[in-house]
């Protein structure tokens, strides 16, 4: 049953405010979620005024800027900062993205940046995907096949059989859409989620795979599949700008379409 | 630390809903009011059935205030289902799956079902 009020332990309480070096003209405020696992206190929002004239256009150089130079407790992930790691996502003016790949101009009035959403946090803006990568080992996520490959080369495959793929693996498993989606909220326990499912859609679509049959087996089911109501969060926050509804349509009608 | 010792980090009271996520709660709730708004109706037909004093009776209460928010919500309930159900159908086949599809026609549907509201009362007036 959905849980709409957070948790006791989890209501988020006020914080502290940093003020911006004296002399700044330009000065932009970042309202931070921020979690201390050692302090045994519940989360806050601190705030922090930071002058734009010496930061960087994302929101990562931001937090880099405010680790760096006001609080070095800061904690989160990065990697890449360029959108292919998928380490930074988190939720950003309300909605899940890359902190790496959001321009703070994009943001209208202060930048407020929370975890991803219905998640546990480890530690501010670090949250613990493990059920989330579970559920993506789950659908089994490489090349299954019975026959042999051609002694003398590889699996070949026609580019109208590539370009089925191509979208979809171009995840980067970044977890903005999953985490955006209510019905992933309410039933991370047993719904895939738009992740795993627009990985499981890549193998389905694979010429080269022969179990198809198997996964879509794996996947008739009325909470790994069918919690998809459609409600679309997914696609309107894919910061590849992906398509997992659509993946997850097709992957329904692929269950309906077999029966006859 | 054992997870469920973690926090959980917000969702709901932080969340910036899309248009697309407003229609589809629309339409649950559109739903769950009509199964409330045809309990009225079978109350209505067994009114009707039960002479014309009861029936007298329930036309006045249908035609305070409240009832009469109570109608048009319970009509622009049904009509918001029924164009969003359609919207649904269109879907299960694959198309306007779009992101920019999906957002228009979220409006759409939210549009329509106020246009066709209106319109069943100017005609029932």
């Amino acid at each position: 049953m959905a849980e709409f009020r957070l948790p006791k332990n989890s209501r988020i309480t006020k914080g502290k405010h940093f003020d911006a070096a004296k002399g700044s003209s330009n000065t932009r405020t970042f309202a931070v979620y921020r979690y201390d696992p050692d302090s045994g206190e519940n989360p806050r929002v601190d705030t922090y005024k930071i002058d734009m004239n010496n930061c960087g256009p994302m929101v990562l150089d931001a937090l880099i800027k405010i680790k760096n130079e006001v609080d070095p407790t800061l904690t989160f992930r990065r990697s890449c900062r360029e959108g292919i790691c998928g380490s930074c996502a988190m939720n950003i003016d309300g909605g899940n993205t890359l902190a790496c790949t959001r321009a703070n101009d994009e943001v209208k009035g202060d930048v407020k940046i929370y975890p991803l959403p219905h998640m546990p946090v480890v530690k501010d803006l670090v949250t613990d995907l493990t059920n989330f990568y579970a559920q993506y080992a789950s659908i089994k996520p490489w090349l299954q096949s019975r026959t042999p490959p051609p002694p003398d080369s590889e699996r070949l495959q026609s580019k109208e059989d590539q370009e089925l793929i191509n979208e979809p693996s171009a995840c980067i498993l970044c977890a903005c859409c999953s985490t955006s989606c209510p019905s992933y909220w309410w039933n991370s326990d047993r719904y895939l989620g738009p992740a795993a499912l627009l990985a499981a859609y890549r193998w389905l679509v694979d010429t080269r795979d022969e179990a198809t049959g198997e996964r879509l087996d794996e996947l008739e089911d009325p909470f790994r599949l069918y919690r998809c109501h459609t409600i679309m969060n997914c696609t309107q926050t894919c910061p590849k700008g992906l398509n997992p509804a659509l993946a997850i349509a097709e992957t329904k009608k692929m269950l309906v379409e077999r029966k006859y | 630390m054992n997870n469920n010792d973690r926090p959980l980090s917000p969702h709901l009271s932080i969340y910036r809903w899309p248009i697309t996520m407003v229609s589809s709660i629309l339409h649950r709730a559109t739903g769950v009011a009509m199964a409330v708004g045809y309990v009225v109706l079978v109350g209505w037909l067994f009114d009707a059935a039960s002479g014309p004093e009861v029936y007298d009776k329930f036309l006045s209460v249908m035609d305070s205030t409240i009832g009469c928010v109570l109608l048009v919500g319970w009509s622009f309930a049904f009509f918001y289902h029924l164009s969003n159900g359609i919207r649904h159908l269109v879907w299960d086949t694959g198309r306007g799956l779009e992101k920019e599809q999906a957002t228009a026609s979220a409006w759409f549907v939210i549009a329509a079902s106020i246009v066709l509201t209106a319109a069943f009362w100017w005609a029932a007036s």
